[in-house]
């Protein structure tokens, strides 16, 4: 009886809702806590069931061993965007004018070599000088982890030398990585946590999805850039993002540009910059200034360095955050050198406890000491490297405005960013793909498609123009033509 | 117990006949009245009464989610925004950009004695003639012995090792430009070729198993990153390497759960002792994905045996977990015992090889700690292709690459080196070893590395971490000789001390050992 009527009473009804609330939401609660418990991780496999015996021969077909979800998903390969595939085709059948001919021409890959004469030439003569210490010691044995105290000197001094704002640079706020690639995965560990985002203008380098997203599990949120203004920062847009993510839930804790930028080739008016540190200010976030690009500006502007605009005029600057490297500037991508440049403590104390995972080669380092001094070669280096940019983006602009294809006009950079819209049999991301393609297995050249690079209008290209010659320019132009020919039939 | 339908018929007569002022038209109230009633009276019963109360409770844990403040959250700056950029003073008026929790947390990390000490060290470092009264350095497990040989090859080759004959651009490209983040080939192919040297010919490489990074450590945290999620462990017998602290927890999330060794064992292996361990942490919901051993070991430099490292697979293949073997040290087996790669084994018998990974690198065996240079030689195809796609963020610096192709390529230069190296380690070894006996100091049996695993516990003062500590500060600044204090190792018997020789001349020792005689006679006289 005592069980019967509470029961019933249950079933009827009874004891109302406060019975009738409770008791199914234990139940219900029990349930999703077995669940959870019992719940095998997303990549496990079933738990072997050969028992273990002495014999070794019977424990063969054991199940695979299962690695992380975080190792699964870097490693497949279906978020092989065109950036990366393009990359690897061209490493297999590389354009040589004379050794092949026919071999797919590289205009993807931001890499400059145009100066190489002029290092080569430094190399040679001086390398010896600069990697025999006195001592061998200061060239095999454990240095600190974030630089030679001399290279963060030397290196402080050309940006100094490349940049020439009004504030220089200090050596004690820097912190040398293994790459800019390297750099900003350390600042983004060091500004936010998992979950956190970036807001970063589009269209952007394809590696900041690897470099932001993979270990440090930072969130990317894109803020539109158009034609129609030149692809340049909008503060409103930025606003937009912003408030949008805010709703969302989602913290965004900086906002990350490039400037020159990647890939249109902008440089960022002090204006601009001016609203744009009053937005981050205002938000509390920081702001992330990838300036690889700073010295390899061609055109008519002149650099302006968000530091030193922070600094003229009184922002908070622990809140900006620059990143450098050599792999532009001085063509040296193979040496692989970072610079995080901060005025933030923590981040600056952080960053030096992880530079453990990505140091610079010690000879390396003291090679680099030694070019990076000679100011003069430096001035000379940079002075010619810039007028050959000109003068191949002049050409190469030419060039495909005689096709009909227009570029917007940059400043910065190594490539053009080219408007091939008009040209695509669907104005869409799937027909700017085709042509892509094409681009690639027809004309066999190269290049990086402004989807890869989260451009909201199809049918922008990036062309980088520094891994070839001025006679290779003719051969590039033509067969281009020879792929819109065809695709106008 | 009435029925229902009787009740319902009632409240229906009821809120008619009681409630007509307050509902003039009473028919849409009653269609909301109606249920109501019958909920709050347990009418619709079960139904109702559970979904409504359980919807209504996500709602409001959504809504909590939704707006839950993040750890790192400041509050938002309080100056309004004017066009007047004067008045936007904001030079301490707008709160500090914070960094990220987990910045924070690696910034302010207090240093264990380890790093403390190292860091005293490079401040005031010994020197025979120019800083007598420095710290001596006997805890950065570095090796010095044979410098001199790989001066000597640097100095004839460096040249053409860099630039080739430097005909045109070739070299230059080869140089400069960008090239594949996980190692050139031709420098695959030469690590290839001296680990298969180094381990004596018991085993070939495949050059296409391997992965370089800028030094062991970031090899350490990718392969981390690859074997385990955030909050997963790996089990590591202790005491261990300290670096590995840093290397493994600092982002991966990855907790490490030390499996003690104990000095009745020798500071071996017990795979009873994994066992243990591996089933507390089940108990605990903790998901092990690995075990990592260091062999030769390091701070003891033990090696494993053969039978060992089969029972170590044994038991990584049947609980369905990763064998991380960090070899680093291979070469720099001094004592009498011989080293056996797990890879020697794992290839000899028919042990399910995608479990098993190889930490490699030349910081040791090559003294080359500056050159930066990691290894991972893994079998898991999985592994390798993330491991490749990581390798973006701690490459070699090419120059270097190309100067070890060279270095390594001579393996008559290597196999020279490597002798010679032994027979310096063999005899730093003896002499420091021997020195410490006479102080009444005793050490651990040890074949590998470059450091011995002494017992100082006679003369701490508490037989407790504490009293370690307080010894270790003693011999660091009173002394000012630099060791590792074995609760940096997280050894659990108080009183053990890692010394490192390698970096020492031979007249350095009496030197060394006079020091610290004056710690011990000062601490036998306490007791």
């Amino acid at each position: 009886m005592r069980i019967i009527v509470p029961l019933q009473s249950l079933v009827h009804g009874h004891g109302g809702l406060v019975l009738g609330s409770i008791l199914p939401c234990a139940l219900f609660y029990l349930l999703q806590h077995q669940f959870k418990r019992q719940r095998p991780p997303p990549a496990s496999s079933p738990p072997s069931s050969i028992p273990r015996t002495a014999s070794r021969a019977l424990l063969s077909r054991s199940p695979p061993a299962a690695v992380s979800s975080r190792a699964t998903s870097i490693s497949s390969t279906d978020h092989e965007s065109p950036h990366y595939e393009g990359f690897s085709k061209c490493f297999d059948d590389p354009f040589d004018r004379v050794t092949n001919p026919n071999g797919i021409v590289q205009l993807g890959l931001a890499e400059n070599r145009l100066t190489m004469d002029l290092l080569t030439e430094w190399i040679a003569g001086s390398v010896k000088a600069s990697l025999m210490d006195p001592e061998v010691g200061g060239l095999v044995s454990y240095q600190p982890f974030d630089g030679l105290v001399e290279l963060k000197t030397a290196l402080a001094g050309f940006m100094d030398q490349v940049m020439r704002g009004s504030i220089s640079f200090s050596p004690s706020q820097m912190i040398i990585t293994a790459g800019a690639t390297s750099a900003i995965e350390t600042l983004s560990f060091c500004l936010a946590d998992p979950g956190h985002a970036f807001l970063i203008p589009t269209p952007y380098y394809p590696g900041y999805d690897r470099n932001i997203k993979w270990r440090a599990g930072v969130e990317i949120i894109p803020v539109p850039c158009r034609s129609t203004d030149s692809f340049r920062l909008s503060i409103a847009s930025l606003e937009l993002a912003y408030n949008q993510a805010k709703k969302r839930g989602v913290k965004v804790r900086a906002v990350l540009l490039s400037n020159p930028s990647n890939p249109v080739g902008n440089l960022m008016d002090r204006e601009t910059m001016y609203e744009l540190l009053d937005f981050i200010t205002e938000r509390n976030i920081h702001l992330i200034s990838d300036e690889v690009f700073a010295g390899s500006n061609h055109g008519a502007n002149e650099f302006l360095s968000v530091v030193d605009v922070a600094h003229t005029e009184g922002f908070d600057k622990t809140r900006v955050h620059v990143i450098y490297g050599l792999s532009k500037d001085l063509s040296l991508p193979g040496f692989r050198v970072g610079v995080i440049y901060s005025f933030n403590k923590i981040v600056l104390e952080a960053t030096k406890k992880l530079a453990r995972f990505s140091s610079v080669s010690v000879p390396t380092q003291r090679l680099l000491v030694s070019m990076l001094s000679d100011v003069k070669f430096i001035q000379k280096y940079i002075e010619i490297n810039k007028k050959r940019l000109q003068r191949m983006y002049d050409l190469f602009v030419e060039g495909l405005k005689q096709l009909g294809v227009n570029c917007v006009p940059s400043s910065g950079g190594f490539y053009c960013w080219a408007d091939m819209s008009k040209l695509m049999r669907s104005y869409s991301e799937k027909g700017e793909l085709e042509l892509w393609d094409k681009l690639l297995n027809v004309a066999k050249i190269n290049v990086t498609p402004g989807s890869s690079c989260h451009c909201i209008e199809p049918g922008w290209f990036r062309f980088c123009f520094t891994t070839i010659t001025e006679d290779d320019v003719p051969i590039v132009m033509e067969r281009i033509e020879r792929v819109l020919e065809n695709n106008k039939r | 117990m009435t029925p229902p339908p009787r009740r319902k018929a009632d409240a229906e007569e009821d809120s008619k006949t009681s409630s007509p002022p307050r509902r003039p038209s009473s028919g849409t109230g009653m269609r909301v009245i109606v249920p109501l009633q019958g909920l709050v009276q347990g009418r619709g019963g079960l139904v109702l009464g559970s979904v409504i109360p359980c919807a209504l409770f996500y709602l409001l844990q959504f809504y909590l989610k939704r707006h839950r403040p993040s750890p790192s959250d400041e509050p938002a700056g309080p100056i309004p925004r004017t066009q007047s950029r004067s008045l936007l003073s904001p030079r301490g008026s707008s709160p500090p950009a914070s960094a990220s929790s987990r910045a924070s947390a690696i910034a302010k990390a207090s240093d264990s004695p380890y790093y403390a000490g190292n860091d005293k060290c490079s401040t005031d470092a010994y020197h025979a003639v120019s800083n007598p009264r420095g710290v001596i350095q006997l805890g950065l497990a570095e090796n010095q012995l044979t410098l001199d040989l790989v001066r000597d090859w640097i100095e004839s080759n460096l040249k053409e090792s860099l630039l080739g004959d430097l005909q045109g651009e070739l070299s230059i490209r080869g140089l400069a430009t960008y090239h594949p983040f996980h190692g050139l080939m031709e420098l695959k192919i030469a690590v290839a070729g001296f680990m298969h040297q180094v381990m004596q010919g018991s085993v070939s490489f495949n050059p296409s198993q391997i992965i370089l990074a800028s030094g062991a450590t970031p090899v350490i945290e990718n392969l981390s990153f690859c074997l385990g999620d955030p909050g997963n462990a790996f089990l590591i017998p202790s005491p261990y390497y300290p670096g590995f602290d840093r290397d493994i927890k600092l982002r991966t999330g990855i907790e490490l759960i030390p499996v003690p060794c104990r000095s009745t064992d020798g500071f071996s292996l017990s795979i009873a002792a994994l066992e243990r361990a591996y089933t507390q942490a089940k108990k605990r919901g903790v998901k092990v994905r690995a075990v990592l051993v260091s062999n030769p070991s390091n701070p003891v430099g033990n090696l494993l045996s053969r039978e060992t490292l089969y029972d170590l697979l044994d038991f990584v293949t049947e609980k369905n977990i990763h064998l991380i073997s960090d070899e680093i040290y291979a070469g720099s087996n001094h004592g009498n015992g011989q080293f056996i790669s797990v890879a020697e084994v794992v290839e000899a018998e028919d042990f399910d090889r995608s479990r098993v990974h190889i930490i490699y690198g030349l910081s040791k065996d090559l003294s080359l700690p500056g050159f930066r240079v990691g290894v991972l030689y893994s079998y898991n195809e999985t592994v390798l292709a993330a491991a490749r796609k990581m390798a973006r963020f701690s490459s070699i610096s090419v120059p270097t690459q190309r100067l070890l192709v060279s270095m390594l390529s001579d393996s008559k230069f290597i196999a020279e080196y490597l002798e010679k190296n032994r027979e310096r380690l063999r005899k730093m070894y003896a002499l420091f070893v021997d020195g410490l006996k006479q102080l009444g100091i005793e050490c651990a049996n040890s074949s590998g590395g470059f450091y011995c695993w002494a017992d100082m516990s006679k003369y701490i003062r508490s037989y407790s971490e504490k009293g370690e500590l307080e010894l270790w500060d003693k011999l660091l600044n009173v002394a000012k000789i630099n060791v590792t204090p074995g609760s940096a190792c997280h050894c659990i018997e108080p009183g053990w001390f890692r010394c490192c020789f390698a970096t020492l001349s031979e007249r350095d020792i009496p030197v060394v050992m006079e020091r610290i005689r004056s710690i011990t006679e000062s601490c036998k006289v306490n007791h």
